[in-house]
């Protein structure tokens, strides 16, 4: 076993995990962080996407251990402390973006650090960037219009508040 | 996956005898090739050492001479965002970008993907056509002699690429035909001109990427597409899978090569 402390939607997190388990297993099983999702075992559909210092990856093709001393953001750390939605979220449900929203939480992450690079990307560079997320329910058309329409609305704004500082042992 | 020690070296050196050191170890760099393998327990690596501590030392794109040398651990999307690489090899940004998909780009790495040597990976066709240099920790290796079969190459067990050196082309292009779910070429095409001398690398369509010498022959006499129009492409040695037999991957080389002179800038 190995000892790992990181930040997850801001909180320190130690944790005494064997070098094989993934980053989304830490998530989901030992922090009880649902709303990563694992649609695959073939790391195509991108369902498990959080952001790992700030850029998008895909937490099922990566080790929890080489995410110590790193900052992790999921789903659940992209609403603002009072629980208003992050301005993507609310996009998704202006614009039907979601349909069953399996596949949402990793749209939604990838969205925000497409509108991080580029502010006002084309439907073509949306559906370009979203690549790496598949929707099961082929709801693409919702997904690329919340996507301009937060575009639009103000763009994707700060992520969560990663910076409360508070501890939890998993 | 079954389970392996995981270490975490600071320096090239540190990596390089750590991993001298397992019975069976493997490096691991961005994981986007070898996690999904580890997944599937299709490799049981008895140590993993992670080559996280090396980012300071080897995450680098520079200008030497005329060269663009750019650093193992170099993810895709660095390369692919990066301006000096835009100003002195377009066509190498241009790959890098369509490698995957951004969480991949993100990730993985310039040295992991030429370690691994995918049959269908992108940069062994930069790597052929930019006469390119593979810088280890213990040697030089030319691109003619570095990949050898499929997930083959030149490196010894234990060997590190610290970085690739790229040749500056008077013009290049590169284009594939991809997977439409992984992005992975079924057949990717680069060509570089260098003066009177064309290199032409081809991926994807075999089991390891090679060379087209009567294309580069042709293409050397007149840097026009319509002179690969009677060179016929052998099918002997092609990939004959049912997504892609190995006739129809022969005509893809020249219609790719055709659109990657024509994109040569
Ligand atoms: C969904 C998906 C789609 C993809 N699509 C494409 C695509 O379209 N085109 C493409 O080219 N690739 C594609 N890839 C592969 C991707 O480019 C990988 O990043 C790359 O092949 C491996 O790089 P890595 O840094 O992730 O290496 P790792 O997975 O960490 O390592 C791969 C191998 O290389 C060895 N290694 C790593 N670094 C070094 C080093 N510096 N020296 C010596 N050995 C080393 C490792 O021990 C291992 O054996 C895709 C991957 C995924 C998951
Ligand atoms: S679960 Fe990670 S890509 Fe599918
Ligand atoms: S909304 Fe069902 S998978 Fe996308």
């Amino acid at each position: 076993m190995t000892s790992i402390t990181l930040r997850v939607n801001g909180k320190q997190v130690t944790a005494s995990v064997e070098p094989r388990l993934l980053l989304v297993e830490l998530l989901r099983e030992n922090l009880h962080l649902t709303g990563t999702h694992v649609g695959c075992d073939t790391s195509q559909c991108g369902a498990c996407t959080v952001f790992v210092d700030g850029a998008s990856m895909k937490s099922c093709t990566m080790l929890a251990v080489e995410a110590d001393g790193r900052e992790v953001t999921t789903i659940e750390g992209i609403a603002a402390k009072d629980g208003t939605l992050h301005p993507m979220q609310a996009a998704f449900k202006e614009c039907h973006g979601l349909q069953c929203g399996f596949c949402t939480p990793g749209m939604v992450i990838s969205s925000i650090d497409l509108l991080k690079r580029k502010k006002d990307p084309s439907e073509h560079e949306i559906r370009e960037w979203l690549e790496g997320n598949i929707c099961r329910c082929t709801g693409y058309h919702g997904i690329v219009k919340a996507v301009q329409h937060c575009a639009k609305n103000g763009g994707a704004g700060a992520v969560g508040d990663a910076t409360k500082k508070e501890s939890t042992n998993a | 996956m079954e389970n392996f020690v995981f270490h975490t070296p600071k320096t090239v050196a540190d990596a390089v005898s750590t991993r001298k050191g397992t019975s069976g170890g493997k490096f691991l760099a961005g994981g986007q090739s070898l996690i999904p393998v580890l997944k599937l327990d299709l490799a049981q690596p008895t140590d993993l050492v992670s080559l996280a501590g090396l980012k300071k030392e080897l995450s680098y794109i520079k200008v030497e001479g005329d060269e663009l040398v750019i650093g193992a651990l170099t993810t895709h999307a660095d390369v692919a965002g990066s301006d000096v690489v835009k100003k002195i090899i377009p066509s190498l940004a241009v790959l890098a970008s369509g490698i995957g998909d951004a969480q991949v780009r993100n990730r993985g790495t310039i040295g992991g993907s030429v370690a691994h040597a995918d049959p269908a990976a992108d940069y062994p066709a930069a790597i052929l056509a930019l006469d390119a240099t593979i810088k280890t920790d213990r040697r030089t290796i030319k691109a003619d002699d570095f990949f050898k079969a499929m997930f083959e190459t030149a490196l010894e067990d234990g060997e590190l690429i610290t970085e690739v050196r790229f040749k500056k082309p008077e013009k290049a292009g590169y284009l594939k035909f991809n997977n439409p779910a992984s992005k992975y070429a079924i057949v990717g095409v680069y060509v570089a001109k260098y003066g009177p001398n064309v290199r032409v690398g081809v991926t994807g369509a075999a089991t390891v990427a090679f060379r087209l010498p009567d294309f580069e022959a042709a293409l050397a006499k007149s840097f026009d597409p319509k002179v690969l129009d009677g060179i016929k492409v052998s099918e002997e040695d092609l990939v004959n899978e049912r997504d892609a037999k190995a006739d129809y991957r022969a005509q893809m080389v020249t219609v790719f090569a055709k659109r990657a002179v024509e994109a040569a800038h």
